[in-house]
């Protein structure tokens, strides 16, 4: 009888659990947070809570340029550390596919360990690397004459220091991606390059990346979102310091939730957040359907 | 001969070149660990006396004053609790999705698995004080099954479109029902793509830091708030820090290593096809 049921209504059946903690966990948080954002509910304040319309958002655009800044920060971080891993992890993957010798899977190891480690113990290593006069990597530019930095703690050089530290940590993701994209390349492109006297660098620049753009943009896009979304290294490290100088949208509004306990002003911001990111993901699957077509 | 010698020279800046770039990458590990059996006056130290104050008192500090091995249980739970849970709502969902190409579905579950994880932390905290359940272990479940569960649903389901059709109708028609069939015949296929998606569910869970330093209490505290926990301090013990690090990373790397055909599917899927 019970399986006659399931059978019947098997689709709804399979997906109801997953649908039912999606809505509760996901789409009614969403709803409530979208309601806040129009109060201005703030935990620690003594007057009563009261609904405020768009108030908290005409605040936010009008007359927060911390908040402004956040999202400029945001921005300059995720592009920085989009192109630098791109040129790095496509550099790495076609580098190191140009070889074929026994042994190579090894290197697949060692490029799994930077995303796969705990975040944080990552960033508590980095931390002791740069620290600015105990740090190995000041020593080390020292050693071959080039002028020390002070890394995480200026602020012209903290936003540049992170786009190393996750171009460290996801560059190998790109690398792992390239190099499963060019295992499934056609060979005959390649034979009738050399046949026809192509140098390797032409090509690389003429074939081989062209073929690839499928895979890396997909790997890019993914990474962008990743990148924009960038919390645990940042926080742990500098706290969105020195002043505000690596206060991206996700540490800002993390501040303002849970260190000021303005909620309603918080969620505002989620709002916006979730928005621009929401927009990203459509362009993201906007743009593969158009790839695989 | 010069061809000889041509291809010798390419070789060796080949091997160079790789060799530096995966000692960039390996390097923090290798610190990471050396500095954890350091003691806190050789380690500020340098140049490095390599051989110098070498100590096991740093993971003493971990494991005895500060005692890990609570921390290390609670994200056992926390991450094994989540996966599991992760698996039993999220197979039957990409099956399903799958066989019947519902396309609204998979895009919400998309869109989840995208979305920034702060959106729904503050509402949840809200709802979790609410309901009183800040404190439990349930709390953080729940929570790292936001990231645990969509992305699941999302490696699963073009795993199970790639099983074929028939299959599953043979056994239907054979008289099994579809959760027979789905339990009998199609999971038992699944097993390399079930390994993916729980190695990988269990690590971000692992890793998680941000729901868990909100929901987490002295109770449930995971590893990485546990360790971000060691430098709230007025000053940093460096050596306390790097084996606190190399206690909660080493496991889930060798995790990974061992691993490593599965991982890379997981990682990579999405890019690319198979």
């Amino acid at each position: 009888m019970l399986s006659r049921w399931i059978d019947r209504h098997e689709k709804w059946v399979f997906t109801f659990p997953s649908l039912f903690f999606v809505v509760i966990m996901m789409v009614f948080p969403l709803g409530y947070t979208i309601w806040n954002s129009m109060t201005n509910w703030t935990l620690t304040a003594k007057t009563p809570t009261a609904f405020i319309g768009f108030r908290n958002y005409v605040q936010m655009f009008a007359e927060d340029p911390r908040f402004l800044q956040s999202i400029v920060r945001t921005f300059a971080f995720t592009i920085g550390s989009l192109i630098f891993q791109m040129i790095v992890g496509v550099g790495a993957g076609i580098l190191i596919d140009s070889k074929e010798y026994r042994g190579r899977k090894i290197l697949n190891s060692i490029l799994l360990l930077p995303m796969m480690a705990t975040p944080v113990a990552v960033a508590m290593v980095w931390l002791l690397i740069l620290e600015p006069t105990t740090g190995v990597a000041n020593y080390l530019l020292k050693q071959i004459g080039l002028p020390v930095s002070k890394f995480l703690s200026g602020t012209n050089t903290v936003i540049p220091t992170f786009i190393l530290i996750d171009t460290w940590e996801w560059a190998p993701l790109i690398t792992l991606i390239t190099l499963a994209g060019l295992a499934s390349l056609p060979h005959d492109p390649f034979e009738s390059a050399k046949v026809d006297g192509a140098g390797p660098l032409q090509v690389v620049w003429h074939i081989t990346l062209p073929m690839l753009v499928p895979t890396i943009s997909v790997g890019a896009l993914l990474r962008f979102i990743d990148c924009f979304k960038t919390f645990d290294i940042i926080y742990t490290m500098t706290t969105g310091g020195p002043g505000y100088a690596s206060e991206t949208i996700n540490i800002y509004t993390y501040q303002n939730a849970f260190y000021y306990f303005k909620f309603g002003y918080a969620s505002s911001m989620l709002v916006i957040f979730f928005a621009i990111v929401l927009g990203t993901v459509l362009f993201v699957t906007y743009t593969r359907k158009k790839l695989e077509v | 001969m010069t061809q000889k010698i041509r291809k010798w020279v390419g070789n060796a800046v080949y091997f160079a070149i790789v060799f530096l770039l995966l000692m960039l990458f390996l390097s923090p590990f290798l610190w990471m660990v050396y500095c954890s059996f350091k003691t806190p006056i050789e380690l500020s130290k340098l140049p490095v006396n390599w051989l110098k104050g070498l100590t096991l008192d740093n993971y003493n500090k971990v494991f005895v004053q500060q005692n890990f091995f609570k921390f290390i249980k609670n994200s056992l739970i926390v991450a094994g609790g989540s996966t599991i849970f992760g698996l039993i709502l999220g197979l039957p969902a990409a099956f399903a999705i799958a066989r019947h190409s519902m396309k609204k579905a998979s895009m919400l579950i998309l869109v989840s698995r995208m979305m920034p994880g702060i959106t729904f932390l503050l509402p949840l905290y809200i709802m979790f004080r609410q309901i009183g359940i800040v404190d439990t272990y349930l709390s953080l479940i729940l929570s790292h099954m936001l990231t645990g569960l969509p992305f699941i649903i999302w490696l699963m389901t073009p795993f199970f479109e790639s099983i074929p059709k028939d299959l599953v109708e043979a056994a239907i028609v054979d008289g099994a029902g579809s959760m027979t069939a789905f339990l009998r015949v199609v999971l038992p296929l699944s097993v390399p793509g079930i390994v993916t998606a729980s190695i990988l569910s269990f690590t971000f869970s692992w890793n998680n830091f941000m729901f868990s330093i909100v929901l987490a209490t002295n109770k449930t505290r995971t590893v990485p708030v546990a360790i971000y926990n060691f430098i709230s301090y007025a000053s940093i013990d460096w050596g306390g820090l790097m084996a606190a690090a190399t206690v909660i990373t080493i496991p889930i790397l060798i995790l990974a290593i061992t691993t490593q055909r599965y991982v890379i599917r997981g990682m990579t899927a999405g890019a690319v096809k198979g």
